[in-house]
């Protein structure tokens, strides 16, 4: 190298913040330029931001005459609260929702505390008589007064939505992959087909077919409720997304493990529920979670086919008279809350995936 | 009698019995499905008064389109609104798959950058925008800032040929005259000729090792020729730019804002999922690679492009592509701004119509299916063709 025939300069500091700032931000010329661009890209968006959001912003107040129109009119938002979060559910009867919001609260907390007992009871509950709590809370039943799905709407329905999608879909999955995956042709060749066309075709078409489609296809008399043809919809369509995910796990498993379940004279169904599929889930759970995420995100469309979920209902509650103009307001609220729960979900799937790679 | 009923039970146990067994019950079970299905659509047809069939396809339409690549008017048929609605699908996919592979190719890269602020830059616009519904991000585009735009007259400008305005998007257009095709026809020649050079180039570097600038030498050829050729038939290629009349923008080509909404949320959302493709593409080239490389004296720029990028391509392709697909399919959500696509013109308008439900969402889907069906078959083709020997 030619720098050592020249004298040598004292050595660069790499220590300390100076050391890191001319390590990571100022290497080179090019370095350097690019830094002062991004900062120059920064000053022009943060700022504004901050103070949009929050420092000209209107926090207080009933009407939209209490908004100096400087920032943002977050009134807006509190004002419309229990459209956004409830839709049309009547108010008397929102405890029933908040309850089961309570129940699922409760007993997510005591499932992500670690080293506690009995977490596999909470589990079957919540599975199992969960599910039933919440269609007798919601729906009615029981005494409850019943309360018709037209009123359902917010981020009540939109929970609804993934809720149902990602419990049911995970299931059928399952056993769809393990059909893809069968020795029997038959079975494999349909499985391979429904996977195919429910994963070749927009979301937005599964929902036209099952407005359109579906109320043709049930005999005379049986009609059913926009929202479970809606459910419906979802439901395989996130079910045939997560088989190829699972059938990535059921691929990845050692030949040797089936060779041994066999080979102990298992049958099937036990090799299956006892070895394979416990192993194999738990090798494809951060890929599982990324689902549940576009299963989530993709719960908005159902609002081409006339339901207001969370997004629908603050696009609706912007074309209120009294609060025309304020769509910036709702769609970045929206973004927000939508931004928390999948960042939330896709933290927790990191974190879980590092957690059960060390075993490995 | 003991025998006998051994011999039953070993029947009965035998696998490939039981797997026939099986398989019989489940080809029953989905034709009796079919079979429930089948005859409760007929007679839910007969009673609303629907003949099943295509015939509808050369019925007047009746309704126009505010966007069409084909000539179309209300006289024409079905079948016409759903080309229509066909090429205005591929229009928007094609532009979006455009820009979302520049921006997730640019953003893709600068979150490897050295530079740490660069880098948390990508991370943040990656991890901001794949946790953001598509939907909210188109309606975020569309009813937040292109329908907020100003009037035409006080339109965003860029060197008074670009005008952007609660309108649309209005750019120049290019005016072929006479004497032009001469020009084309040139230059597919010459690309022609470029793509002979390459092949030419890689089978002279296989048999003697020796490099020749291909690169350089198609492009000069070809633009050489293209400008030579310009200048030759004394420039017959013109722009028309827009131009304020009254209340509006004459000449130009007129992009409805829908159009521009769409292909800006696609294209950015997409453009996420790409970088993080890209990522890990780069990632997976193995650092003994890069250093192998600088060993046996290659140039920083040779590395990148004669190691690292064959190789990093390799892994994104397929992902690429399926990202490709996903934008394309995405592309649907345009019935929600009423930008008139396969979807909405189609499935919305001449399913109100018609009521032919099961014709026109089986067309729709059976287009989408096909799209998907051709790209994996593509994708393998790829995977065949690039697989290295001896790797698994």
């Amino acid at each position: 190298m030619s720098a050592a025939n020249k004298e040598m300069g004292p050595p660069v500091i790499e220590l300390g913040a100076m050391g890191w700032l001319r390590k990571n931000l100022f290497s080179n010329w090019y370095n350097s330029l690019l830094t002062i661009f991004g900062l120059y890209l920064l000053y022009n968006l943060i700022p504004p931001l901050v103070n949009w959001i929050f420092l000209d912003a209107n926090f207080v107040g009933s009407t939209r005459d209490d908004c100096t129109n400087e920032g943002a009119c977050w009134i807006f938002i509190q004002q419309n609260i229990k459209l956004i979060f409830y839709g049309l559910y009547p108010t008397e009867e929102l405890w029933r929702i908040n309850f089961v919001y309570l129940i699922l609260l409760i007993s997510g907390v005591y499932l992500l505390i670690p080293n506690l007992k009995h977490k596999g009871w909470v589990g079957a509950f919540l599975l199992i008589i969960f599910p039933i709590i919440c269609v007798i809370m919601l729906s009615g039943g029981l005494g409850l007064e019943a309360v018709e799905t037209r009123l359902w709407g917010g981020l009540f329905l939109t929970l609804v939505i993934a809720g149902v999608g990602i419990v049911l879909s995970l299931p059928i999955g399952v056993m769809l992959a393990l059909g893809r995956r069968s020795k029997l042709p038959v079975v494999s060749i349909l499985c391979t087909i429904f996977i195919e066309i429910w994963r070749g075709v927009p979301l937005i078409t599964v929902l036209f077919m099952a407005s359109n489609m579906f109320p043709l296809f049930m005999p005379e008399g049986v009609n059913f409720d926009k929202l479970i043809r809606a459910l419906i919809g979802v439901m395989f369509f996130s079910a045939a997304y997560l088989a190829e995910v699972v059938r990535g796990g059921l691929q990845a498993m050692p030949k040797g493990q089936y060779e041994a379940s066999q080979a102990v004279g298992l049958t099937y169904w036990r090799m299956m529920a006892l070895v394979i599929l416990p192993q194999s889930l738990k090798m494809v759970i951060p890929a599982i979670i990324g689902s549940f995420i576009a299963i989530f995100k993709d719960t908005t469309l159902v609002l081409v086919i006339g339901l207001f979920d969370f997004l629908g209902i603050i696009q609706f509650v912007g074309t209120n008279p009294d609060w025309l103009g304020f769509s910036h307001e709702g769609y970045v609220f929206a973004a927000a809350v939508f931004w928390v729960f999948c960042y939330a979900m896709s933290w927790y799937s990191q974190r879980l995936e590092k957690k059960l790679d060390t075993g490995r | 009698m003991e025998t006998d009923r051994s011999k039953l039970g070993s029947f009965l146990f035998n696998r490939s019995v039981q797997g026939v067994f099986y398989q019989l019950i489940t080809l029953g079970l989905v034709a009796l499905g079919i079979y429930y299905i089948v005859t409760n659509t007929a007679r839910n047809m007969l009673e609303r008064g629907l003949a099943s069939g295509f015939h509808f396809l050369g019925v007047e339409s009746q309704f126009d389109i505010g966007m069409t690549l084909i000539e179309y008017s209300p006289t024409s048929t079905y079948f016409d609104s759903f080309i229509v609605g066909l090429l205005n699908t591929l229009l928007v996919a094609g532009i979006g798959i455009l820009f979302a592979t520049i921006i997730g190719f640019t953003v893709g890269i600068m979150r490897l950058s050295s530079n740490w602020l660069i880098a948390k830059i990508a991370e943040a616009y990656v991890e901001i925008l794949r946790n953001i519904p598509l939907l909210l991000q188109i309606f975020f585009w569309y009813f937040a800032v292109l329908r907020a735009l100003p009037k035409p007259k006080q339109s965003l400008e860029l060197y008074d040929s670009f005008f952007l305005n609660n309108r649309g998007l209005f750019i120049p257009d290019t005016v072929f005259g006479e004497g032009s095709s001469i020009i084309f026809y040139l230059l597919w020649l010459t690309i022609i000729i470029s793509i002979g050079i390459f092949i030419w180039a890689k089978r002279r570097q296989n048999r003697t090792g020796e490099r020749f600038p291909a690169f350089y030498v198609s492009t000069a050829l070809i633009l050489g020729t293209f400008f030579i050729s310009l200048a030759a038939t004394g420039f017959p290629v013109s722009f028309e730019y827009p131009e304020l009349k009254g209340f509006n923008f004459k000449g130009g080509v007129k992009l409805i804002p829908e159009l521009v909404a769409l292909t800006f949320a696609l294209a950015m959302y997409t453009a996420s999922f790409i970088a993080e493709v890209v990522r890990g593409g780069i990632m997976a080239v193995s650092k003994g690679q890069t250093e192998a490389a600088k060993s046996v004296g290659l140039k920083q720029n040779l590395i990148l492009r004669l190691i690292i990028i064959p190789q990093a391509l390799r892994v994104i392709v397929p992902p690429l592509t399926n990202q490709y697909l996903n934008l394309t399919k995405n592309s649907s959500l345009a019935a929600a701004i009423a930008y008139p696509d396969l979807v909405l013109v189609f499935a919305g308008t001449a399913l109100m119509q018609t009521g032919q439900a099961i014709e026109i969402i089986g067309m729709v889907m059976g287009v989408y299916l096909f799209l998907s069906l051709f790209t994996s078959l593509i994708m393998n083709l790829f995977n065949r063709f690039m697989k290295v020997d001896g790797e698994r």
